[in-house]
């Protein structure tokens, strides 16, 4: 470990490498999140299968890859159909529970997960795939490994993000989803339709994940039980970040990505998950200091 | 009374079918391991979850031989011929299910000859339930060094053990090292291993022949269960520049190192990874993996023959030949017909049925197969084939080693992919 460490601090040049692949992981992290932020922040729902509609699209452009498609086509498709997916899933199931308590919607995503995992498993198979943009990969800087693949993915989740805020600042149903997260039962009173906002979110959501899921299969590997782990970095650059924190959300899952490389380099590729779910425990812990601080001057 | 009496007749009559239902029932059970003329193995194998595309070819693997065997006349057992059929289980990838239909084809099916599951951990989960009952099982797809350190009886296993899988690389990165006038001493070498029972055991071995040669190891790094990305351990692997590089973590380990070692145009001169077959890397990244090292137990150009398939070569073309859709025959295939074989063969020395004298002959195999030779040693693992390593040279498999096997000279140093 402490020769790790050495590594870094003699050849600073390392550092460069590690803060490269995090920041560009770490977009794609923040889209899947910011997607989680949504749903919690207007349904208060956790939903669990989050890391699923990830790797769900993730699938489709494997699926179109292995048609001799080139998988970053794979994006509007894989936005249009999560998101019928998406509209799907709330129809059948979310609606159902939305209403009930916290472990009932907990459960429920649960489920779906289970489900989501074992049908991509029956059609797939069970070894992990890639989908191959065939991009340069280059080496600068002398000793920094740069693959386009990930610069390109970092711009389109840019470009995704500012999409989605644009969206939600402007549109008429942007606005409908904002009013019915400040209050649902004032935007019925106004006659905002509630259901369909929460529809439309949970649908966006899904979209949103999966554009993360084309993009991670291009970068990554994908297998249809992955899904756990973007479900918990979702939730803890969501819960590190606030609800309805968009920069929040932003920053917080850039520097997880990077933590994540730096957890790995240090302390082992496989302690690269460990640190994200350490680092939900710190927040957590840093959270509580500050609001029993918080409580302690309104008292 | 006569009603009464009629009663008790019928209460009579019951529990006498009851106990003849029940009669018929034992009997059935006990005569199972040989109906008529044909001799019962069970297994419990992964035909659906993680493991399903092996679990189906050792399935196929088993099928092709028992098909093989019964067309050459079967097995004679004083002086009587018999078949062989397999009923098969499907454990769903989940040792706590393997464990129950081992139970089952034991107690229920009256099984008393055993074929192994797919995959280390299932076998490990079945072999307990085989031993209690003093049911041979000969297994051909758990490789874990643990499964021969129990004291187990009647586990028998046709391939090598795990950690015979890299250390192969090591000898050879020894002898390269001397060839260009260095010590094998002066190679250093980078691990990257998943964090499981038959990596570490992959592991260990590394590590013995790296202690033999005295080698430095640079990189110890272990692999999560859920590896989706390992630039990290690259990373490091650019920062310190060994000799060697060895990775070990199933098929996504396969297939992210050799993605990764790619994108990141790692220039390691010996890179060696297990599970290259089965994660199709040369399908996946092409031209990207080649000079890349792949330790198997098998290769149909290998120079191994046998009775009943005829040479490596033979079997390769019958198997492509009965099963469509291949286009390599996977050696988890090759070493279940292989572990049919050995059944076939012990029943004939035994002169048996009786699952104690098979299991003895079983004990005493020495024969040459298409797979290679087995021989038992005492623990149970097959000591007489080696574990041979292939290098991908213009995107197809050259055996490389051990150089008595050698088809192919080896490349090194490795062409740095993109290069």
């Amino acid at each position: 470990m402490l020769f790790n460490l050495q590594i870094l601090i003699d050849a600073p040049i390392f550092n460069v490498q590690l803060l490269l692949n995090g920041v560009t992981v770490g977009a794609i992290f923040a889209l899947a999140a910011y997607g989680l932020a949504l749903v919690w922040g207007v349904m208060n729902v956790k939903n669990l299968c989050q890391g699923e509609f990830v790797i769900m699209g993730g699938y489709i452009a494997y699926y179109m890859y292995t048609k001799g498609i080139h998988p970053m086509f794979a994006l509007p498709v894989a936005i249009v159909l999560m998101f019928m997916f998406g509209w799907f899933v709330y129809r059948l199931v979310i609606s159902k529970v939305i209403d009930r308590d916290l472990f009932t919607s907990l459960l429920a995503t649960f489920g779906l997960a289970i489900v989501l995992q074992q049908a991509l498993n029956l059609i797939f198979g069970p070894e992990v795939v890639t989908a191959e943009s065939g991009m340069a990969n280059r080496i600068i800087l002398g000793d920094v490994a740069v693959q386009d693949i990930r610069v390109l993915s970092l711009v389109v989740a840019c470009l995704l993000a500012v999409a989605v805020v644009v969206f939600m600042k402007n549109s008429r149903m942007g606005q409908a989803i904002r009013a019915t997260a400040q209050d649902a039962r004032a935007a019925k009173v106004m006659g905002i339709d509630t259901d369909q906002v929460y529809a439309f979110t949970y649908s966006l959501n899904a979209a949103i994940c999966g554009a993360a899921g084309v993009l991670i299969s291009m970068i990554w590997v994908i297998q249809p039980f992955y899904g756990i782990t973007h479900s918990i970095r979702a939730f803890v650059i969501v819960v590190a970040a606030g609800l309805g924190n968009l920069p929040g959300v932003i920053v917080a899952g850039l520097g997880l990505g990077v933590a994540e490389q730096y957890g790995g380099f240090v302390l082992g590729t496989d302690f690269q998950q460990v640190t994200v779910t350490g680092l939900l425990v710190v927040v957590l812990v840093i959270l509580q200091i500050l609001m029993a601080r918080h409580r302690q001057v309104v008292e | 009374m006569a009603i009464d009496f009629s009663k008790h007749t019928r209460r009579g009559a019951l529990a006498v079918m009851g106990v003849a239902a029940a009669a018929l029932l034992t009997g059935h059970a006990a005569q199972a391991k040989v109906e008529g003329d044909t001799i019962i193995l069970g297994s419990a194998i992964s035909l659906t979850g993680k493991y399903s595309t092996n679990g189906i070819h050792a399935q196929n693997g088993y099928e092709l031989a028992v098909k093989r065997i019964n067309e050459m006349g079967g097995v004679k057992v004083d002086g009587k011929s018999y078949k062989l059929k397999v009923v098969y289980y499907d454990d769903e990838s989940t040792p706590a299910r393997g464990a129950q239909l081992a139970e089952r084809l034991i107690k229920q099916d009256g099984v008393q000859y055993m074929l192994g599951p797919y995959s280390s951990g299932l076998t490990k989960a079945i072999a307990p339930i085989s031993e209690k009952y003093k049911i041979p099982m000969v297994e051909a797809e758990g490789a874990s060094r643990s499964l021969f350190t129990q004291g187990y009886k009647y586990l028998f296993a046709v391939l090598s053990t795990s950690e015979q899988y890299l250390a192969s690389a090591i000898t050879l990165a020894a002898e390269i090292a001397e060839k260009n006038g260095k010590k094998p001493s002066d190679v250093r070498i980078a691990m990257a291993f998943e964090n499981d029972p038959f990596s570490q055991d992959v592991r260990a071995g590394v590590m013995d022949d790296a202690k033999k040669y005295n080698m430095q190891i640079v990189i110890d790094d272990k692999l999560p269960r859920d590896l989706s990305d390992m630039s990290t351990t690259l990373t490091k692997v650019r920062a310190v520049k060994p000799d060697v590089l060895v990775v070990s973590g199933h098929s996504k380990g396969a297939a992210t190192a050799a993605r990764q070692l790619a994108e990141m145009k790692i220039d390691t001169p010996i890179v060696a990874i297990t599970h290259c077959e089965a994660a199709k890397i040369i399908s996946k990244f092409g031209a990207t993996t080649n000079d890349i090292l792949c330790p198997t137990q098998w290769a149909e150009t290998l120079s191994y023959s046998g009775k009943y398939f005829g040479s490596a070569a033979d079997y390769d073309k019958l198997f492509k030949a009965t099963y469509e859709g291949y286009k390599n025959v996977p050696y988890q295939a090759a070493q279940a017909s292989a572990a049919v074989l050995v059944w076939k063969d012990a029943f004939e020395r035994a002169n048996s049925l009786d699952k104690d004298k098979v299991r003895d002959a079983i004990a005493a195999t020495d024969m040459m197969t298409f797979y290679g030779g087995i021989k038992f040693a005492p623990e149970g693992n097959n000591i007489a084939k080696p574990m041979v390593l292939r290098q991908i040279q213009n995107e197809t498999l050259n055996v490389v080693a051990p150089s008595k096997y050698a088809s192919h000279p080896v490349n090194w140093p490795r062409q740095v992919p993109g290069s």
